[in-house]
């Protein structure tokens, strides 16, 4: 089994442009960052392994959906830059969830990271996909890790990354995180998009339901009223039009209105 | 003027009149229709290929139910035999050279440097020796069990479980995911408790904690299979003991597995009524385990963690049994004073008073059970020569077996202490974690006293019916 060893970059990566020499992984050392990275994705995308990937750190893993149950933190510096990067449970869409999906809803959503990295699995883009463009509803700064690239290799699957990037209007890496191959440039494209001073756009849903555009925009309108300092008004207003019970109640008791804190405030627990 | 939020409500309210009325399923069709457009535009696939087609058919012989028992059967079976079998030499060398030879050597050392013998006994004869005897009894069989468990998790049979299992657990009226907390349980059950969050629905996830103390912790797979490696491998022809070792061990596991679905029924049934909920789980393809880092990763963060664990709990726990067995009360010591009232009632379970004493001092952790009974039946009993001042144990399967005979122990002894490791309260660690994860006292007081009750009553009843066949 030989995995590179990443504190030792071999010659032709330190020859290459990803100046992948510059990372240092902090582990558990995050206190001052400069940026919050999360992690998203289905569960079993290989999350917590791109995770101990990036900050040399040993979460466990395996190979079965739902293994990671609540949020881990850990950092790495590139280019000077301190990265907080938090691993989130895997699951399969924001519009409904069990605790554990609930803990990454919570945090995409109302954490309010810098930049979201998308961790699919490569063997089956399709379903993964229904995630990655409900986290593009609510997030511009986001990036594609197109993980488990020797699977689908090995399973006849070809991916066109460059069309891809371009459908989605978000970069796309593609990795094998198990063996480190993509992290440098996975790497790279956070750090990019970390720095962006312009928000992309990424693909938004057309929502072509009819009186469905209006109706958002006016209980928008109510909610940044009332909690000016709700992030994503627009898709607690769907959740509300939708009916979701649990959003209704926290919009009631005033509770959504303290998801808008700072992020450590309240996820210290 | 601002809005109160009932007002925005309200307002939510009234627009989603005028919006048609299957709304989530338009909203989710469109997001399905998105995804599949643009899936269909960068993804190619080549037909046929060979992995797949291994992988079906390994999956075809492992989620069909008439191999899939079995299977799943034998291979808890063979991991619980290379523990046991493995262990053996290790756990033996272990003692000879802790508790045997550390413990002469440092008694030499007290005695030379002429430290008071409360003083010498108290380290020594307690804290010491409770030490030694943990890391000899635990770290060899979680240093094989846990690899080989986390080398199946790595290569996907988790999964699998589960759905074979799914079927099962619905019809009593449990969780088919209560599997993979039961699965984490085995390793240790405050995990497991952890794990339930992957249930969605309250009333499920609340069966899934209750009954996840049937599955036998790494605390308490010592207890099991020193027992079993004592009392009743012996009992086996030459050169069969380990194998039948193991079987009794996967007996007892097995039943474990039996009655969390029995409490389950009974729980789901009574004061947790309600409908079983569909679940959907993804089967992962299964992948080549990364065999090293697995191993390094089992070893380092499990094996060593969970060993600290025990440590930590064992030092202090050496000097509560060395203080209970020589403060005296009246006459005698605390201990053989416990030891002397609760001896009929213990009878009657099958047990002794040496181990209800044991269970009282190991409530922080179950893996401290097996050294309190091997001490407390020397220091109390003066089993193996003189109490107190004798703390010596030639420490291979044979003494352990010598001391315990000389307590007063039979297999019906053996037997009834694997099952009340299986069936007891969890340790303290696994209650606080149940009572942060369901918030409410009652629940955490079902949780521990549910199993104790079990326990009683399924010991006094083995032990009516093996006295009454003999």
């Amino acid at each position: 089994m030989s995995t590179p060893d990443l504190h030792e970059p071999g010659e032709a990566c330190v020859a290459c442009p990803s100046r992948f020499s510059q990372l240092r992984k902090l582990g558990l050392r995050i206190e001052e960052s400069d940026y919050v990275v999360a992690l998203a994705g289905n569960p079993n995308t290989g999350k917590t392994t791109v995770f101990n990937a990036l900050t040399g750190l040993r979460m466990h893993t395996g190979n079965w959906p739902g293994k990671t149950i609540s949020r881990a933190e850990g950092g790495f510096s590139y280019e000077n830059k301190r990265f907080k990067l938090v691993d989130l449970p895997g699951t399969y869409s924001l519009l409904s969830a069990s605790p554990d999906e609930e803990v990454a809803r919570t945090f995409l959503l109302f954490g309010q990271p810098d930049v979201t990295v998308i961790v699919v699995d490569a063997t089956c883009m399709e379903r993964n996909l229904n995630l990655v463009l409900q986290v593009l509803q609510i997030t511009r700064r986001a990036v594609l890790c197109l993980n488990l690239m020797d699977e689908a290799r090995a399973n006849g699957i070809e991916i066109d990354t460059r069309n891809l990037a371009r459908d989605l209007g978000i970069p796309v890496v593609p990795c094998a995180a198990r063996s480190g191959q993509g992290i440098p440039e996975l790497i790279r494209e956070i750090s990019l998009m970390a720095a962006r001073s312009d928000a992309p756009s990424p693909r938004r849903l057309p929502l072509e339901i009819p009186g469905l555009r209006l109706a958002l925009d006016c209980v928008e309108a109510d909610l940044h009223e009332t909690f000016p300092r709700l992030p994503q008004p627009r898709w607690v207003a769907l959740r509300l039009l939708e009916g979701d019970r649990e959003i209704m109640q926290a919009v009631r008791s005033g509770d959504i209105g303290a998801l808008a804190e700072p992020v450590g405030a309240q996820f210290t627990s | 003027m601002m809005k109160s939020p009932e007002d925005v409500l309200k307002q939510a309210a009234e627009l989603r009149w005028q919006l048609p009325q299957n709304l989530h399923d338009r909203i989710a069709e469109s997001i399905h229709g998105e995804a599949a457009r643009i899936a269909g535009r960068s993804v190619t696939r080549s037909a046929g290929n060979r992995r797949l087609a291994w992988q079906q058919r390994l999956d075809r012989i492992l989620t069909n139910p008439w191999t899939a028992f079995p299977i799943m059967v034998a291979v808890l079976g063979v991991i619980l035999w290379l523990t046991i079998v493995g262990a053996n030499v290790p756990s033996s060398m272990l003692a000879t050279l802790l508790v045997d030879q550390g413990h002469a050597l440092l008694t030499e050392w007290f005695v030379a440097a002429g430290a008071p013998a409360w003083v010498k006994g108290l380290l020594v004869d307690g804290m010491y020796l409770a030490t030694a005897w943990v890391i000899a009894v635990m770290l060899p069989p979680m240093a094989i069990f846990f690899p080989c468990f986390t080398l199946l998790e790595d290569f996907g049979f988790l999964p699998r479980v589960a759905f074979n299992l799914d079927r099962i657990f619905q019809k009593a009226g449990a969780h088919g995911k209560q599997a993979l907390t039961m699965a984490m349980g085995l390793g240790c059950n405050a995990a497991g408790v952890v794990a339930t969050r992957i249930i969605d629905s309250p009333r499920e996830r609340l069966i899934a904690i209750i009954t996840n103390n049937f599955s036998l912790c790494n605390g308490r797979w010592p207890t099991q299979i020193l027992m079993a490696s004592v009392f009743i491998g012996s009992l086996a022809p030459k050169g069969w003991g380990g194998s039948i070792a193991a079987l009794s061990v996967l007996v007892v596991a097995l039943l474990g597995f039996g009655f969390a679905l029995l409490t389950s029924w009974l729980l789901a049934r009574t004061v947790l009524r309600g409908e079983a909920t569909s679940f959907s789980l993804e089967l992962p393809p299964y992948r080549p385990p990364n065999f090293w880092k697995t191993l390094y990763t089992s070893l380092i963060d499990r094996t060593l963690i969970v060993l600290w664990r025990a440590v930590v709990f064992a030092l202090p726990a050496g000097a509560v049994i060395w203080l209970c067995a020589n403060i005296p009360v009246g006459d005698a010591s605390f201990a053989a004073w416990f030891v002397q009232l609760t001896d009929p009632l213990a009878w009657t379970m099958g047990l002794t008073g040496v181990i209800l004493l044991a269970y009282i001092v190991a409530i922080p952790a179950n893996e401290i059970v097996v050294p309190t009974i091997l001490m407390f039946t020397v220091l109390v009993t003066g089993a193996a020569g003189g109490a107190g001042a004798g703390v010596m144990f030639e420490p291979d399967t044979e003494t352990v077996r010598t001391i315990l005979t000389a307590g007063g122990w039979t297999t019906l002894t053996a037997v009834c202490l694997m099952l009340f490791s299986l069936c007891h309260n969890p340790c303290s660690t696994t209650l606080y974690t149940i009572y942060r994860e369901t918030r409410s006292m009652k629940w955490t007081a079902v949780s521990a006293f549910l199993p104790l009750v079990m326990g009683f009553v399924l010991c006094a009843i083995v032990a009516a019916v093996w006295r009454a066949l003999n």
